[in-house]
């Protein structure tokens, strides 16, 4: 781990956050007043970077022809509203979300590697991402955070790398889970090492604990990114999943990419945002907009 | 003129569109402008003498321009020599009657101005934004709240005040002629109206010449709290006036806050007068960043230091020290933050840079950017669209600066960073203190013995470490050296308007 | 002939909400049916306090003292009605208004613990040392039968100043008044269960108070000397701080400091 970090910028000057104030950062983007245009590009955009998400014990193939039918259209009477970037669901209903999906632009996005808590053997981890990459297009694996929390780097680096190797050219994520790993200097940490394995996106939390997704962590690991961009000129990817309910909370995920990153990772090819109640709410601050009158949750569809 | 002070609508009219985002990102913000239909402004506003309005005895009026447009907000009077002693008597018979309030009661008025600014916040915040230039996200979540919090903690001190100076009898001095600068006009108001009032003082204040407005506002709001006449009396108005209060034979305190130029004329002025002083003036402040610094909050801290209100802070971390080691990463990561910054509309939330306060002030910080580039010193100014009235100047940043540049010594109160570099701490230490300005200082470094190292010896009354530019009124302010003497806020602050026995 | 009033029942408040006794017992005061709190009622009043401690503690001096001050423009507010349900008359009046100091005063005072009770220590060594007051968490209150209001809010405004959260026992013979209070407390945004209110009989109250392990301190200005002596033994089982209770009043802010522990922090001073 040390030689790794080593190769970057003085080491301490990579790890140490100061969280007091990258809150108060993160405070600041939330604070944005994105109006009018400005907000219907971002809401149009919030949408475009969607992974359309149900991650639950009781999906069946119904629920996930939902979720697809959803994610194409995700208001049918209005086809100005674009198709969402993926659905994310289990390895075990990737086949199903592939059939519905086929032929769309829409990607299938499938959890992977012990989901969600991934305290099983590697290899069993490894045949189930390989397993699912056959089917879908990306996949969503999870750091290994007891390995992490007990200081084995060089273990949580070699699954991620062996995981890579094992779903060929489909595209990484690697989902830290931010929220167990007990500092933003933790995540700045997993944050590096999980792009030196090769993660083509870093992806904040399963969705299952809290705290999920923040608005500082994504600070913290956006920062990373851009000092790993510029280190190696590679541009790997952010997700932000968990917690995300509102299109004020996904905007806000927006200006922070914009202010920390720019505007070349401002596209469904660099950000995703992971979320499922979201996608109503956005269609209902869109609809506001454009008619100037709050909305009802009763006008759109389930997802 | 009409000279009624009926109230009419706001001479608030919006000024130029915002420029676009001062980045150029395909994420453009919109206009977000903050309502002002909800601001009424008078045409003029009279003085604030003995509790109620006075025209000033000459008739003599002056407008305050809004600088982002330059258009008239309102006219304001021009107190003379007579207006003075006439706000001073005012203040001298006030004061016997409120001195010996018990201080419980005088707590109830602290206690109601503080709620009266808090529940008239949005209108104070747009006011300021609108007469001095600043963005109205700084005035709306700086400003106001901690004007209204140091009126709030003050008040709570009022009913103390024997806890406060380890049991010594405390005594008001009298009347005391307050004299505030432009950059924080209601905030320096409150962080002198608030100690004077709580330990049994009354007082003649007068606001900057170009920012007299909420001065005004907060003089209604003084009606308002029903607060017993002559305690509080404002008078607007340009240098003479602050001369004629200063010199004013029948005044017990001076407390000035403002350039250092003027600080020593007052000294000067009051020299074998027995008149107590306290000033806080100018300053060159040292921003310190070790190789283990938090970066990325490192440079926020930096960018917060030297642009958040347009530099116009008399504690701005003007003075940039980088450890060499980290100075191009460092810098690589400032630029591009510099970069980012949003300058334009004051009104605009998401504006970050606001307008310069004046033409005088602008002309002044460009004379001194001048002579930068003129001694050799390399300047970065990102690329922003600039509106075309008003008073605008561009965050910038000069590398390649020796400490005997002008733009290393001498104040620039403006949106201009002087970046420097040092080897080790103690190389830091004596950068840092080589300046006869002594207000505060700025240390980024995870070693916290090295924190309270550096702090012991930075020759500054304030010392951020791994952040900058945070203030409270439980936490005193002030200046070593020729900076400023006495202190502002806590229970330290109350100690330069009483007399103890 | 007039209508009949719509008598007020009066309820304990617990977390922020108002409840009958999860017993369902009542004692008669006059011709008021009053809550007869049970140790089920302590235990859940203590329960909300310790859940609200976390959120109260952390909040910034400067709110919970405007918190405070809240109170006191709630009390203002509706001072006629308190002063009928002191009993009407001046002596009522005086004890209203003193009341309306006391919250004010304490709603000043809660920005300036630490620098009246905390301390920059000159160590003879290479280390910066500070000592800072902190709450001690939750502090059961028990209030003077007489006068039945102004001691109760005194007390629980100094506790809660300093970031503690309060479970207070009204005056047994003269409840309404501090049961009225609690409605100060729900209106003037003291967040759920950070003060809890119960009126009930001592005999029966004193020793779960007393003995519970959550308990953080005990203020015991309204007992008897010996139902002090009571407490003092229950709170040994878990060195529950006993507060004193002087024979005259401390200046305000010591009975803040009362309920506030000191830690003292270290650190190297070095390069």
């Amino acid at each position: 781990m040390a030689a790794a970090l080593a190769r970057s910028l003085a080491p301490a000057a990579l790890l140490s956050v100061d969280a007091v104030e990258v809150e108060a950062r993160a405070r600041l983007f939330a604070s944005r007043s994105i109006k009018r245009d400005a907000k219907l590009w971002a809401l149009d955009l919030a949408i475009r970077c969607t992974d359309l998400t149900s991650l639950e014990g009781s999906d069946t193939p119904g629920r996930i022809a939902t979720l697809c039918a959803k994610a194409l259209r995700p208001d049918p009477g209005d086809p100005r509203i674009p198709s969402v970037a993926a659905v994310c669901v289990y390895p075990a209903q990737a086949a199903e979300a592939a059939t519905r999906l086929h032929g769309s632009p829409v990607r299938v996005a499938a959890v992977a590697t012990g989901f969600p808590s991934g305290q099983v053997p590697l290899d069993i981890k490894v045949a189930e991402a390989a397993e699912a990459a056959r089917v879908a297009d990306e996949i969503d694996m999870v750091m290994d955070r007891g390995a992490f929390l007990a200081g084995r780097y060089p273990a949580v680096r070699e699954e991620i790398e062996r995981v890579r190797a094992a779903i060929g050219v489909r595209h990484l994520k690697v989902i830290l889970e931010t929220g167990e790993l007990g500092g933003y200097d933790q995540v700045r940490r997993a944050s590096w090492l999980a792009m030196e394995a090769g993660a083509d996106f870093i992806k904040t939390s399963t969705g299952k604990i809290h705290p999920a997704a923040t608005l500082a962590v994504a600070t913290v690991m956006l920062e990373a990114i851009r000092e790993y961009a510029f280190a190696t000129g590679r541009a790997v990817g952010f997700k932000a999943a968990g917690g995300i309910r509102t299109a004020r909370q996904a905007v806000g995920y927006l200006v922070a990419v914009n202010e920390t990153l720019g505007d070349e990772w401002l596209t469904p090819e660099r950000l995703r945002l992971g979320a499922s109640a979201l996608l109503n709410d956005v269609l209902m601050q869109i609809a506001k907009e454009r008619s100037g009158a709050y909305q009802s949750g009763d006008d759109f569809s389930q997802g | 003129m009409p000279t009624s002070p009926a109230t009419t609508s706001a001479r608030a009219e919006s000024p130029v569109a915002a420029p676009a985002a001062a980045t150029a990102s395909g994420f453009a913000y919109a206009a977000a402008p903050e309502a002002t239909d909800h601001i009424r402004l008078r045409d003029r506003y009279p003085l604030f003498i003995g509790g109620g309005f006075e025209p000033p005895a000459a008739g003599v009026h002056h407008p305050t321009l809004n600088p982002a447009t330059e258009e008239p907000l309102a006219e304001v009077a021009e107190a003379d020599a007579a207006d003075v002693d006439r706000a001073v008597r005012a203040a001298r018979r006030a004061f016997s009657s409120w001195s010996r309030l018990p201080g419980a009661r005088r707590a109830r008025y602290l206690f109601r101005l503080a709620r009266l600014v808090q529940e008239r916040s949005r209108e104070l915040a747009v006011v300021e934004s609108l007469d001095g230039g600043k963005p109205i996200r700084e005035a709306r979540d700086v400003d106001i709240p901690l004007a209204a919090q140091h009126l709030f903690y003050h008040a709570g001190w009022a009913d103390k005040l024997p806890l406060a100076f380890a049991g010594a009898r405390a005594r008001p001095l009298g009347v005391c002629a307050q004299v505030i600068p432009w950059n924080f006009p209601l905030l320096m108001l409150a962080w002198k109206v608030a100690p004077a009032l709580a330990t049994g003082n009354t007082v003649v204040l007068k606001p900057a010449e170009t920012t007299p407005l909420t001065a005004m506002l907060f003089a209604e709001i003084c009606q308002q709290a029903e607060l017993p006449g002559g305690v509080v009396n404002i008078l607007t108005g340009g240098p003479p006036a602050g001369r004629a209060l200063v010199r004013h034979p029948d005044i017990d305190k001076v407390a000035f806050t403002g350039s250092t130029a003027v600080g020593k004329e007052i000294q000067r002025t009051l020299a074998g007068r027995g008149t107590r002083l306290t000033l806080e003036l100018g300053g060159k402040a040292a921003h310190v960043v070790f190789d283990d610094a938090p970066l990325d909050q490192a440079v926020e801290g930096v960018v917060t230091g030297i642009y958040f209100n347009q530099g116009h802070v008399c504690c701005a971390g003007s003075r940039l020290l980088l450890q060499e080691s980290i100075a191009e990463p460092f810098l690589r990561r400032l630029r591009a933050r510099v970069g980012r910054l949003r300058v334009g509309n004051p009104l605009d939330k998401n504006t970050d840079v606001g307008a310069i306060n004046s033409r005088e002030q602008l002309e002044r910080i460009q004379a001194l950017v001048d002579s930068g580039v003129a001694q050799g010193a390399q300047l970065f100014q990102p690329a922003c669209e600039l509106p075309t009235r008003g008073y605008w100047f561009r965050p910038s940043l000069f590398t390649e600066v020796a400490p005997a540049h002008r733009i290393a010594r001498e104040e620039i109160f403006g949106p201009v960073l002087a970046v420097m570099t040092f080897r080790t701490p103690a190389e830091a230490v004596e950068r840092a203190n080589n300046t006869r300005y002594g207000l505060s200082a700025g240390v980024w470094t995870t070693t916290g013995q090295r924190i309270l190292w550096m702090a012991q010896r930075m020759r500054a009354g304030v010392v951020w470490a791994n952040t900058y530019n945070r203030f409270d009124p439980a936490a005193p302010f002030g200046g070593f050296r020729e900076s400023g003497f006495g202190r502002e806020g806590g229970p330290q602050g109350l100690a330069a308007y009483v007399a103890l026995r | 002939m007039t209508a009949p009033t719509v008598a007020k029942t009066p309820k304990l408040y617990i977390q922020g909400a108002f409840c009958r006794s999860e017993s369902d017992r009542v004692y008669p005061v006059g011709r008021v049916n009053v809550p007869r709190a049970s140790r089920k009622d302590v235990r859940d009043a203590v329960r909300a306090a310790r859940s609200a401690l976390p959120g109260w503690s952390s909040r910034t001096a400067y709110n919970r003292g405007q918190v405070l001050y809240r109170v006191a423009e709630m009390l203002e507010a509706r001072r006629r009605e308190f002063v009928r349900v002191g009993g009407g008359g001046r002596a009522a009046g005086r004890e209203v208004d003193a009341c309306v100091d006391v919250l004010v005063y304490y709603a000043g005072c809660a920005d300036k613990l630490s620098q009246l009770g905390g301390s920059v220590n000159q160590v003879a060594g290479p280390y910066f040392t500070f000592t800072v007051p902190e709450p001690v968490g939750v502090v059961a209150l028990v209030a003077p039968e007489r006068p039945p209001l102004l001691p109760l809010l005194t007390h629980m405004a100094a506790a809660l100043c300093g970031g503690n959260t309060v479970v207070a026992l009204v005056a047994e013979t003269a409840p309404l008044a501090g049961l009225l209070a609690a409605e100060l407390l729900a209106t003037g945004d003291v967040p759920a269960g950070a003060a809890a209110v119960l009126s009930g009989l001592r005999s029966e109250l004193l020793a779960p108070l007393g003995s519970h392990r959550d308990v953080d301190a005990l203020d015991p200005v309204g007992c008897t000397p010996e139902q002090r002596a009571e407490l003092e033994r229950r709170a040994a089982d878990g060195v529950t701080r006993v507060l004193p209770s002087p024979s005259t009043p401390v200046p305000g802010h010591h009975l803040a400091l009362a309920s506030l522990e000191l830690k003292t922090i270290w650190h190297p001073v070095g390069v």
